[in-house]
Formats: C-alpha cells, structure tokens, sequence
C-alpha cells in the first residue's frame, strides 16, 4: 500500500550508492548484531505483533462474513424476506464491526513500530557517531573523507529504506497468508489444493527474476557509481577544466560512462519491471483458476456460490505477501550489507583510551621533552629517527626543514594523535603517555596547516577555541589575529554564515580565523604549524606581533617555511629526514653558515641588501 | 508546473514510445476492467443457471485476457523503460554540457556538491516521474472512471451509494498528501543537518580531537539526530497510518454493498452475481485511489526536481563570447593591457563592494609582472580577469590591441597557461596530470616540464614514476608536490602569457628557489604575471605592481620601489627586516618585542 509511496528522503543524498542490491557477507551476524537495538523495545514489539495477529484475523473474519452474508441471507431464497433483511442487517454490523477492529489494530501496531524503528535507528547512528570520534586520526588519515562521509550516509539509508518499508506489513501479510491457507482448508479443501499450486511457481519466477535484477542492478550501481565519480571529479575542477579549455574532452569522457548507465539501466529495470506483470498474470491465473474451478465445483454442488466470492477475496490476500517478499528481498539484503558496514566501524578499535591509571592534567609550567623518540607510519619507514629535543618553559622552539621532513609528525606525537614507538616524550616531566589524553589536548593550543572552518558564523567559528566565552572576548581575538578589519566588511559581520569549504573567505583569511581561535583557546603550550603560509608578509609581521605577546609564558612550537617567522625563536630546529641536524639560535646558525644558513640565504637569493 | 513544461524538450523525441507506452496501458486497464464482467457472467449465467458450457468458455476467455494482458505490460514496462532511461540520460548530458559553460562567477555560485545532487537525485526523480506515469499513470483515473461506469450499469441505484464514499475518499487523500509535503521537507532539512555534522566530524576530526571537542559535538550530533528521528517517525507515523484508514473506507464500501444490495436482491431487484461483482469494482475504483497517493508524492518530488534542473540550465553563462567573436591574429605578441579596470563579483548588486578599482597595468611581450598585496587585496582576482574567467565590471582588458571580450574564450585560454592558487589534480596517472592542458605532448617535453618544475626528482623517486597514480584531487600528494605538479601541466602547454596565482606557498624556500631559476630562463619568452607573498619571488620581475584595497598603489621595479613607495618598503621590511642583521631597518624594532 502506502509503503511504495517512498520514504524517499535519504535515498537521494549520497552521490554514489553502492550498497542498495549488495549482499551481506554474513547476514546472520549482521541481524545478530542489530537485536541488541531492538531489545529494548520488547514490550513494544510484543504489543505490536498482538496487534498484527488481531488485525491480520479481523483480515480472515471479513471476507469469510461477507460469504456468510451472502450465503445465509442474500442467496437463502427459503428463509422470508424480513428474516434475510433482520439476518442481513446483523452481518452488516459484524463486518463493520471486524474492518474497524482489524484497521485500528493495524493502525496502532504501524504507529508502535515507526516509533520503535526510528527510536533503535537514532541508537545506530549515535553509536556510530560515538564510535567515529574515539578513532585514531590515522583512520581519517587513511579513509578520505568524501568516501567515508558517501558510504557512511549510503549504509545508514540502506537500513532507513528496509525499516520504512514498514515490516509490520510483511509480518502481517505472511501471517495473513498462513491464515488464508487454512481458512481455506476448512473452508473446502478441493479448492484450497488448488490455490496453493500458484505458491512454487510463484517463487520459482520470483527466484528467477530476482537473479536477472539482482546482477543488473549490481551492475548498474557500478556504472552510477563511475558516472559519479566522473562528475564529481570534473565539476570540482571545473575551473582548471575551463583553465584548460578540456571541456570537450570532459564531455567525451562524462558522455561514455552515461550511457554506460543508460545501457546498464535498461537492462536492470527491465528485468526488475517483469516481476510486476508476472506476478500480476499468475494472481489473475489464480483467481480465474479459482473461479472457474469453483464454478465447476458449484454446478457438482460441491461449494456453494459464497465460498467462490470468499476464495476470490482470498485469493486477492494471498497473493499480496507472495508479492511483497519478492519486492522487500532486495531492500532487506542491502540493509543488512549496510548494517554490516556500520558495524565494522563500530569494530574499529579506537584510539588508545585513557586507563584508570591515567593522571589528570592540572596546571603546568610547560616543559616538552622527547627521548630517544621512534615513529613511523608504515612499519620499516622511520619518520623520527631516535630524536631527543627539550623546550623549556616559555620558550619559542622553530623546527623548519624541508617538506617531508617530519615537523608535522612532532606535532602528531606530541598531541598524541599518534602514539610513539618508543622512548618518551613528556610534559614537565610526567610522560604524556599516563596522562589523561583529553587533559593534554586541553593544554595545547593548535593552528593547523589545513584551516578547517565549520558551516556556522563567523563568531560561532572562533568561539570553537572557548565554548564559554563572550562575544567581545570572540571580537577581542580577532583583533589580536588581525581579522577584525576583513570580518566587518563581510556581508553580515560576525554573524556571517561561512560555507560548506568557506569558500566565501581567501585562504589566508581562513587562516587568520583559525589563529583567532587558538587565541581564544588560551592554550598552555602553543603550535602553530604553518599556520600563515598564506597570509601576506605585512599583515603577518602584524599577526606576528600579537603572537609574541600571547606567546609570552607558554611554550610555543613554530613550523615555518618563511624563515622570517621564526628569528624570535628561543631555539631553532633543523629537521632533515627525521632527525635533528641543527640546534641553536637563529643567530647562531646563521653565523654556523651550515644547513639553516643555506636555508635563509636561500630565500633573499639575488635581493639587493 | 512551468517547471515541468520547460523541461517537455527532453520528452520530445521520445514522444512515440511515450504515446505507445500509454496506448498500451489504457488497453491494459480496458481488460482489467472486462475481468469482474466477466466473473459476474460465470456465476450469474453459469453456476447459478447450471451451465457448464458457460463456465468453461468464460473461464477459457479470462485466461486468454489475462495473457494477452500480461504481455502488454511486458511490452508497456519495456517502452516506459525506454523512455525514462532515456530521459534520464539527456537530462544528465544536458545538465552537464550546460555546467561545462558555465564561468567561473556562475561556477562560484553552485556549490560542487549542489550541482552534484541535480545531476544524480534530481535527474532520478524527475526520471522516475516519467517512467513511473507511463506505467501507471493513465492507470488509476482510468481505472477509476471505468469501474465507475460498470457500477453504474450494473446497478445505478447501489453506485449512487457510492459517491459520497468516493468523496470522503478523495478528501482523504488531498488532506494526506497536504500535510505529507512540509513532513517530508522538514526530515529533509534534519537530514541535511545530521549530515552536516557528520561531514564536519569526519572532515575536522583533527581539530574535534586538537580541541577536545568531543563531548561538544556529541551533543550537537544527538540534538541534530533526535531531531530527525521525531520527524521522520513523524512522517512514517502518518504515512503508514494512510494504509489502514482507506482501507476502512474501503471495507466500509464493502458493508454497504453488501447491506444495500442484499436488501435489493432480497426485493428482487438485482442478482447476487451482480454483488459479487460490484464488490470487484470497488477494489478497482479505490486501488487507484492509493496509487494516485504514491503518484502525487512521486510528482510532487519530480516537480521541485525540475525547479531545481531548471535553474541549472537557465543559467546564461556570465561570460560568453560575443556573436562576432574572432580568432587571434597571429602571430600573437602576448601584449596585455588593462585600462580603466574595475571589478565586483557580484555586478547586480549595487551595494557590493569594488574588488578592483581603476586599474591600469601594461605587459609588454616577455615582460614578467609581480603582484603584491595583502590578504583579501584582490590579487587572484585581478589575474583571473586576463583569460577572462570573469568579465571585468568597468574599462577593459587588451591583448595585442585587442579586447579580449570580443576574442573567442577558446583560443584566449590556448594562449594562457595557468597555476591557479589551490592546486586541482585529477585521478589517473603524474604523467596524464601534467600532460592535461597538451594530451599530445611527447614524454620528453613531460619530463623538461617537470625538471623545470623541480617535480622530476620526487616523480622518480615514486616506485611508478611518471606512471604513478594520481588519487583524485591529488589526496595521495603533498601540497607542496602538488603545486609543482600543476606547475609543470602549465609549463607543458607552452603559453604565452604565464600566470603563477601565489603557486609557490607550499613549497619550501630551497625548491622555490630552484623553480624561480627555471622559470627565469624560461619566462622570457613569455609574458608573465606572478602572484606573490614573497619579496625573493618579485625581485627579478621587470615590474612590481602593489595592489591596496582594489587600487594600485605602487608599480616599478624593485629598484624604484624600495626608493619612493613605502607600502613597498613595509613590505620588504617584513620579510627581510630584524633577526638577522643585514642592515635593513625593523631590526631594532622586533629585537624589543623579543622576549
């Protein structure tokens, strides 16, 4: 009924949807796995089948009244006319009486199960959502985030799609459907023989076709999923395309894969669209079957003209289920492959969590060291090589050094996004391994190279360093970081709405945003990895100057390719293939002449000084 | 409905299938209709006039019709495939033609992933809008109107019974449909929240984790999530309880049928056959009834669709070349001259600030012009102007004398090879990235790009070389690598005017060095034009262009510059002045701030 009507809203997010006719691997388990959600809605669900025995029996009682009716009172030509009318006016009531029970019952249960379903889906995504923020950052280093987020959104709508299909209907229909049976055999068991003969081949041509439509339809999400892909490709680089003038051949390559899709279309729904008419032609078969049987049936004597019109509306009932379970297999496979999925998230181990021993964090004076420190990404690719550093409260520590060369992976380990292979890195002392990770995050303030700005205003989107502050506090930080002046002239000041990638802001706006944040945040010790590399100079020498004031009292770790940045360092890092190959002041290795002094002569290359 | 009228050129050359596809279907619901007829013959003449003949002719003919009808679906479901695949399809190709005219102000506009989901969802509802009322559209007023009829033939008196039942119906279904259209929008909107959230989680884990967010945005999810689940059990609660309710009124039909007819039979009036057959055609009237709920959600979806396609494809192109555009006249010096330029992005709007004020800028052949500025000044902007990306808002832009809005944009972009300031790769191999804007280009000239790039070091050192693969967007290189990379795809096309949008930041002092050095030698032949951060960049730059808040405020050489323009010597000072003591005044200053 309804159902088809299309609780369609999410099937349309994702642009590539692969799960929809994928198989679970292991659709046991993955069932297994979702009886935990809907556990706790037992008392529920009991009321809900109760519910769909009443109603799926009012559903047998109905046509049987009508039959009764007719038989009884219409058709009994031997009882007196007041008597069939009194008779026929009491079995009007009872059907009225037994639709209405079965359609309220059916109601409530439909009610009871859309609140149960969407109250144990709302538990699967929060556990999901939960479970994502607790994984290491190299699983978001290693799955990017365009095929997460896709796969994530396709899986979840997988299971949405199955539970809107609305399963108390198909509970009812099967249970109906053993219903019909046997109120048939008892009705007449020539007949009843007869009707059940549609049931195998039923399930022969629905197996059958389902084999077509399940490869056509795998085939073509393959097809969407490459059109997709395409697409989304060249429309994100449209501009570079334009640049190019390639469009010519971004049509070629766009036209091939649709009508690869068009082809692969054709060939799915066309297989998919014969279940209808088959299923249609079989269930008229079964009905004429039944009536012209009956009907012979009826002039032996055997069955009486009103047990033919129950069979009809019988008949009609008990094709339906037969019908549903072919529509409702492929959506409840790929449910199931999506449920799957989100479990082997859910699976992922996460980071290392805190143990009951882990030490809280209170204030600190801010001394870093690491020892001996050992670290690669990909076993047997060491990316820091036995390095020893020590920061002393309140200092400045540059580390610069070609692209590669693993400043950004200090910062990695000391925030613990990764953690240390061996040796030690600690926080005045204490190694940070035994302390409560959330405690040391606290203590770090971090203006990352990639800026990432959230869907939200402008005073929103710094307030993110200090969720408590004011907003004059909000304001305050943006002067210090120098965006005050650009923030006034957006179109809504502070209140503006930044966009999906912010991409209403310059990059290095983008950057001072998120300097402001880390203002904000007030942190202990603070980082900045690259964090003006787009900024112009003198706006930087400005920023510069308010970072050097905030900077006073922490420790504050500086990536830097502009070396220019970095001359009011306490301590100058060369890092060179993991490893520290220079140490000192900036004035000191400079008058070293070694490495740093090629570096910073290097970019003065040819200026008349 | 406009909506869909204008999209009536993408259904047109299918309109035979169409018209087939709909013959068929009418002639499918004709035979349905004939079935309930022909029941009420079997028992009324046959069973109840003991006739066998009756029967097994009548029966043989229900078969037949039915089969007869099975394969005229067949063929109804093969045409309407057709078709809606079809449509989908041109709908598809015509939405992206359209987006590849599309300029970089229009393209500035939509949002990749909004363009995404017209060509992907939209394309699909509007299809299965088409597919789905060539299958079943004609079917259910039809179906409605002829059941009708045979109720009224059959026994006129019992059908009148019917109208207000009809009418509550038909009530019912309007008030559903009415209050559905918000629900769905409202779950829509809490979708799109939920997955915003999600997206940034994922997108920004590092900063959740940096700034021990966690807690936070767990509960910004769960709000959002909460929110969803009300709303959608809210839709799903309404939706399904439209099941039941017509099936009530259904049964209730059923009663009154039953009632009033067996009081007619009683009197003689009409045949229990007859009951048995208008109790058919009422499950053939209210089936449609159910049906046309689905078709008008399907419609209804289809209709904001072709709103949003439409949108798409009425967009005219910001820049377009003129009905006279011409070809370039060679041999082509690559002169560029701006009079009088003046730009804002957003040209309607009156109250939108000038990025770009009267600008006058000349590049003579081979000249290399620097453009300095701060963040926000409107530098990228300015050099997005010369291929014409956008079209200036005031004056002019000349090549070789000409200006280049009356030049074919095609032959304008063959001359110009850029290295735009985020650098795009796409999937497929370093060798076919760099190849890009001269697929023909012989592997040799690949690697002279690439060396002079400085990217041929790091390519070999990949286990494939040049042969390496390239994720998309370039996930699996560093920013750095990545600029190079786009760099050498500029340098491939062998340009004439050259333009570098600041496509140096990520890369290190050292490499930036070695490509200033290769560029040096080979810019000559070119003209020009550098974007920039850094003074070591612009120092050998036959011309400094300083842009302040859209105007120019200084142009010369380095030498000139640093002698009369003081916004200039700020800059120098913020670079090279302090720390190191060359002499260059600032050092004192910031030797005070040190701590």
């Amino acid at each position: 009924m309804t159902q088809q009507s299309g609780f369609r809203v999410n099937r349309s997010r994702g642009p590539v949807d692969f799960s929809k006719i994928e198989k679970a691997r292991n659709a046991q388990t993955a069932l297994a796995r979702l009886l935990p959600y809907i556990k706790p809605f037992a008392p529920g669900l009991t009321l809900v089948m109760v519910c769909v025995v009443v109603y799926t029996l009012m559903g047998l009682v109905g046509p049987y009244l009508m039959g009764a009716a007719i038989d009884r009172f219409i058709d009994a030509r031997q009882l007196a006319p007041a008597e069939r009318l009194a008779g026929l006016a009491g079995m009007a009531g009872w059907m009225l009486a037994t639709y209405f029970i079965g359609n309220l019952f059916h109601a409530v249960a439909n009610w009871l199960m859309a609140e149960i379903s969407q109250r144990a889906l709302k538990q699967v995504r929060e556990d999901l959502f939960t479970h994502l923020q607790t994984l290491p950052q190299s699983f978001f280093d290693r799955n990017p985030a365009g095929g997460l987020m896709s796969r994530l959104t396709s899986d979840i709508d997988a299971i949405n799609q199955a539970v809107s299909q609305n399963v108390t209907a198909l509970a009812a229909s099967v249970l109906s459907g053993v219903g019909i049976v046997i109120a048939m055999f008892i009705l007449d068991a020539w007949l009843a023989l007869a009707s059940l003969l549609v049931v195998p081949i039923m399930l022969w041509f629905t197996n059958f076709v389902a084999r077509y439509t399940r490869k056509g339809f795998r085939d073509l999400q393959k097809q969407i999923g490459e059109m997709n892909g395409n697409m989304e490709e060249t429309i994100s680089g449209q501009k570079v395309v334009n640049a190019f003038h390639r469009n010519a051949s971004a049509i070629d390559s766009f036209r091939a894969r649709n009508t690869a899709v068009f082809k692969a279309g054709v060939y799915a729904n066309t297989y998919a669209l014969l279940l209808m008419p088959l299923t249609n032609v079989l269930g008229n078969f079964f009905v004429i079957v039944l009536v012209g049987f009956g009907s012979w049936l009826a002039l032996q004597g055997l069955v009486s003209v009103g047990i033919i019109a129950t069979f009809i509306s019988y008949g009609q009932n008990f094709i339906e289920p037969l019908r549903q379970l072919a529509n409702m297999y492929n959506a409840i496979q790929a449910a199931l492959a999506g449920a799957e999925r989100v479990f082997e998230i859910i699976d992922t181990a996460p980071e290392t969590q805190d143990t009951p021993e882990s030490l809280p964090l209170e204030k600190i004076a801010g001394r870093v060291n690491f020892e001996q420190v050992n670290f690669s990404y990909v076993p047997g690719q060491p990316v820091i090589k036995d390095m020893t550093l020590e920061a002393r409260p309140g200092e400045i520590v540059a580390l610069v050094g070609p692209t590669g060369a693993g400043k950004t992976t200090i910062i990695n380990l000391l925030t613990r996004f990764y953690e240390i292979e061996d040796g030690q890195i600690s926080i005045d002392g204490r190694d940070i391994r035994s302390l409560k990770k959330m405690d040391l995050r606290r203590k770090l303030g971090l203006v990352l190279q990639d800026t990432f700005l959230f869907s939200d205003t402008v005073m929103e989107n710094i307030r993110y360093g200090a969720l408590g502050a004011s907003d004059e506090a909000c304001i305050d930080a943006a002067r210090l970081a120098e965006a005050d002046h650009f923030i006034r002239q957006l179109p809504d000041g502070y209140q503006t709405v930044l966009n999906e990638r912010a991409s209403n802001l310059s990059q290095g706006q983008r950057q001072l945003l998120s300097i402001a944040r880390a203002i904000l945040a007030d942190p202990a010790i603070l980082i900045l990895d690259e964090a003006t590399s787009s900024v112009d100079t003198r706006t930087e020498a400005r920023i510069q100057k308010a970072l050097l004031r905030l900077m006073q009292g922490r420790t504050s770790f500086v990536i830097a390719h502009r070396l220019r940045t970095i001359r009011d360092a306490d301590q100058v890092l060369v890092i060179q293939n993991g490893q520290i190959v220079e140490q000192g002041t900036h004035q000191q290795l400079l008058d070293r002449r070694g490495v740093f002094y090629d570096l910073y002569m290097s970019q003065f290359k040819g200026m008349a000084i | 409905m406009q909506h869909i009228r204008k999209l009536l050129f993408i259904i047109r050359p299918y309109w035979k299938r169409s018209a087939v596809a709909l013959f068929l279907l009418t002639s499918l619901v004709v035979l349905d209709l004939l079935i309930p007829r022909l029941f009420q013959l079997i028992i009324d003449e046959g069973v109840n006039k003991n006739n066998q003949t009756v029967v097994i002719q009548t029966s043989i003919l229900m078969l037949s019709i039915s089969l007869v009808s099975f394969f005229m679906a067949i063929a109804n479901n093969l045409f309407s495939v057709q078709v809606g695949e079809s449509v989908a399809r041109d709908l598809r190709d015509a939405l992206f033609l359209k987006i590849q005219s599309y300029s970089y102000g229009d393209l500035d506009h939509q949002k990749t992933g909004e363009l995404m989901v017209r060509l992907s969802s939209d394309a699909t509802a509007f299809q299965r809008m088409v597919q789905i009322s060539l299958r079943i559209g004609t079917r259910a007023p039809l179906l409605m109107i002829g059941s009708l009829i045979l109720m009224f033939q059959t026994s006129q008196s019992l059908a009148l019974t019917m109208l207000p039942l009809l009418l509550v119906t038909s009530i019912v279904i309007v008030v559903f449909v009415g209050k559905m259209e918000p629900l769905y929008k409202k779950v829509q909107q809490k979708l799109d929240r939920l997955n915003t959230i999600l997206q940034e989680n994922i997108a920004g884990a590092r900063l959740v984790k940096a700034f021990v967010r966690a807690g936070f945005e767990g509960q910004r999810f769960k709000t959002a999530n909460d929110n969803f689940a009300k709303n959608s059990t809210e839709v799903m609660q309404v939706q399904s309880s439209m099941g039941p309710i017509l099936t009530m009124l259904v049964n209730i039909g059923m009663v009154i049928v039953i009632w009033a007819g067996g009081i007619k039979v009683v009197g003689g009036d009409i045949t229990t056959g007859e009951i048995v057959a208008f109790i058919n055609y009422l499950r053939t009237t209210m089936t449609p009834l159910t049906m046309m709920t689905m078709l008008s959600n399907i419609w209804a979806s289809g209709i904001a669709s072709a709103e949003r396609i439409n949108k798409v494809l009425n967009t005219v192109p910001e820049v377009q070349d003129q009905p006279q555009a011409a070809g370039l006249s060679e041999p082509v010096e690559g002169r560029i001259e701006f009079r009088h330029v003046s730009f804002q992005y957003n040209s309607d709007d009156d109250a939108c600030q000038l990025v770009l004020e009267d600008i006058n800028l000349i590049a003579e052949p081979g000249q290399t012009v620097a453009i300095l500025g701060a963040t926000g000044a409107g530098k990228s902007t300015l050099v997005n102007l010369i291929p014409r990306f956008y079209d200036v808002s005031a004056g002019a832009i000349y090549l070789d004398g000409a200006d280049i809005r009356t030049l074919e944009q095609e032959a304008l972009h063959s001359l110009i090879g850029i290295v735009p300031q985020e650098s795009v790769l796409f999937s497929g191999t370093v060798g076919e990235n760099i190849r890009y804007g001269r697929p023909e280009a012989s592997q040799a000239e690949v690697v002279a790009a690439a060396q002079a790039a400085q990217a041929h070091d790091f390519i070999m050192k990949l286990p494939e070389g040049y042969a390496a693969h390239v994720e998309q967007r370039g996930a699996n290189f560093s920013g750095g690598q990545k600029q190079r990379l786009a760099i050498a795809r500029a340098l491939l096309t062998n340009p004439k005017i050259l333009i570098l949008d600041d496509s140096t930041s990520a890369v290190d002092v050292e490499t930036e060095t070695k490509i200033q050095d290769a560029l040096t030698s080979l810019l000559q032949r070119h003209t020009s034009f550098v974007v920039a951060q850094r003074i070591s960049t612009v120092l050998k730059a036959d011309k400094i262009i300083v842009i302040d808040n859209g105007r120019v405020a200084a142009e010369g050489t380095h030498q000139e510059l640093i002698l009369n323009s003081p916004i200039y010597q700020e800059i120098y000072d913020s670079q090279l002045g302090g720390g190191f003591n060359l002499g260059a005044p600032g050092a004192a200053q910031t030797a005070e701030v040190q701590p």
